[in-house]
């Protein structure tokens, strides 16, 4: 189990945020919640996360793209895992397959919402156990 | 120009060629579509290659002799099945009895030409077909329009009904699986939100009931004369709670009653719908003015905020169905998304509409403008 990993939770459906800082919190990992790109913006500011948490639809429909750039631009090693819900609302797929689009897309990992929890922390200790 | 495909099946040559003749260089208008009608003539002569043809590629029109070598043009009309949008069947023989003519149309043609014919008569009967069969065919495309509205309609209702549920659910399992351990505060956030969640969606049903009931022109309208001063005060005394808590004032400008016929239900939900936007979309201390006015035989509503306001781009789409305006301002509102797309139905009910002006940070107004209701026998059936 980590010791109080920083996890940076960032998604405009504050029942999503909420529930999921409270299953997060039960591993022992550290919370920080944004309910948008300019409040985690600010966050980064000064917070350095172990890992990120985006939702891709935010108010602007490529916030959580905007963010994960941003957030790649000021910490390269920080692993992004972008959650979506446009593969079902827009029948648009979207996938981290090829190194090419993960360069250009700057997230580790896509998963679809609704969100699996369990396979959300199983790609969330993938990447931590990677980065050391 | 729109081009019809006619095509001729008779034995004889002749009357292939005189009807091709006829045909080629004939147009015709129809006040339903814009451009010229013509027909390009393509022949067959006999059952076995017109059903070939038809196969291949349905014509518009069909000019079908009743009496073919090998068959008659009523057991052709059997072995192919065409929708009359698709295809229209003009009859024609020379031994025109009333029971055949009876007999065609019972099994599908649209018109019967005896033989012989001028190259009027002829015109005449495929013009009224051509008619017959774009009719039909803009019928069904409106259909098919309508259908595709409706499926989005129900496409987004799943999506907006499914999200609460969602989320109760999530909340839910944590609580039944006691994640968050004995913190009991914690649980009873959860609780909290559930019940919103909840409260928002009995709020869309109830609301998305109000919208088919006016689409649907089910309900019994009771129409009597209404004070929509009264009414105000019963919708601000509705708003009054959330306007307290937040310290936001509610004014009503109307210096005697205003009278109007029409159904107090529907006026309700107009002004309940507009006042309580006012404070949802209002700032903290703000206000809120509504303003009745009687002009010779039209009711003027207007109700002003001093909000969060919108810029052009959010008040052109906001009378629409589902649509709510997301950004920084308004993610802590809840909505139905169905509240305006409501009133707007409503004044159109009143002969009337609804119209906003707004400005970022400043304030919205909405303008309502209604006009007596009549007690018109649609209305009153």
């Amino acid at each position: 189990m980590n010791t109080a990993r920083k996890i940076l939770l960032v998604d405009d459906d504050i029942d999503f945020l909420a529930q999921m800082q409270t299953r997060l919190k039960a591993l022992q990992y550290e919370v920080i919640t944004a309910e948008g790109q300019k409040e985690a913006e600010t966050i980064l500011a000064d917070t350095k996360p172990d890992l990120a948490i985006l939702d891709l639809m935010m108010e602007q429909v490529d916030g959580g793209f905007a963010l994960a750039y941003h957030l790649k631009q000021k910490y390269p090693d920080v692993p992004v895992i972008l959650c979506t819900a446009v593969a079902s609302e827009t029948g648009i797929e979207f996938d981290a397959a090829t190194a090419e689009e993960r360069a250009w897309i700057k997230a580790d990992v896509f998963l679809p919402k609704p969100v699996r929890f369990e396979q959300l922390v199983r790609e969330m200790e993938r990447l931590l156990k990677d980065k050391t | 120009m729109q081009i019809l495909r006619t095509l001729v099946v008779d034995d004889e040559l002749g009357m292939r060629l005189g009807i091709q003749k006829a045909l080629s260089r004939f147009k015709m208008q129809l006040p339903e579509v814009e451009e010229e009608i013509g027909f390009v003539v393509e022949m067959a002569e006999s059952a076995e290659e017109a059903i070939e043809k038809i196969n291949a590629g349905r014509p518009d029109i069909l000019l079908l002799d009743y009496k073919l070598p090998s068959m008659s043009g009523l057991d052709l009309l059997e072995q192919i099945n065409v929708q009359e949008s698709e295809m229209v069947t003009i009859m024609v023989t020379a031994y025109a009895s009333l029971e055949t003519a009876i007999t065609a149309i019972k099994k599908g043609a649209f018109d019967f030409l005896a033989k012989p014919f001028e190259p009027d008569e002829l015109r005449k009967s495929v013009k009224k077909a051509a008619q017959n069969l774009i009719l039909a065919r803009q019928v069904r495309r409106l259909e098919q329009e309508k259908h595709q509205v409706r499926f989005q309609f129900i496409s987004v209702l799943g999506h907006e009904l499914k999200s609460p549920l969602n989320a109760i659910e999530g909340y839910l399992n944590i609580i039944h699986e006691r994640v968050a351990g004995s913190d009991l505060k914690a649980y009873d956030q959860m609780v909290d939100r559930s019940i919103v969640r909840i409260q928002g969606m009995k709020k869309m049903i109830a609301d998305l009931l109000d919208l088919t009931r006016i689409e649907s022109g089910q309900k019994k309208r009771e129409i009597g004369a209404c004070d929509l001063r009264a009414l105000a005060q019963t919708a601000i005394e509705t708003a009054l709670p959330a306007a307290n808590e937040r310290g936001i004032v509610i004014e009503l400008l109307a210096d005697e009653p205003v009278v109007m016929s029409a159904d107090a239900s529907e006026i309700e939900i107009v002004l309940n719908n507009l006042i309580s936007n006012a404070v949802k979309y209002n700032r903290d201390s703000g206000k809120v003015r509504i303003t009745l006015k009687k002009d010779a035989e039209l009711v003027k509503v207007s109700v002003s905020d001093t909000g969060i306001g919108m810029n052009a781009e959010e008040s052109a789409v906001l009378f629409k169905e589902f649509v709510r305006i997301k950004n920084d301002k308004t993610r802590h509102i809840s909505g139905s998304g169905l509240g305006l797309s409501i009133v707007k139905k409503i004044a159109a009910l009143y002969n009337g509409d609804v119209t906003v002006t707004s400005q970022p940070d400043v304030g919205t107004t909405f303008n309502v403008h209604l006009h007596s209701a009549e007690n018109r026998p649609s209305e009153s059936a």
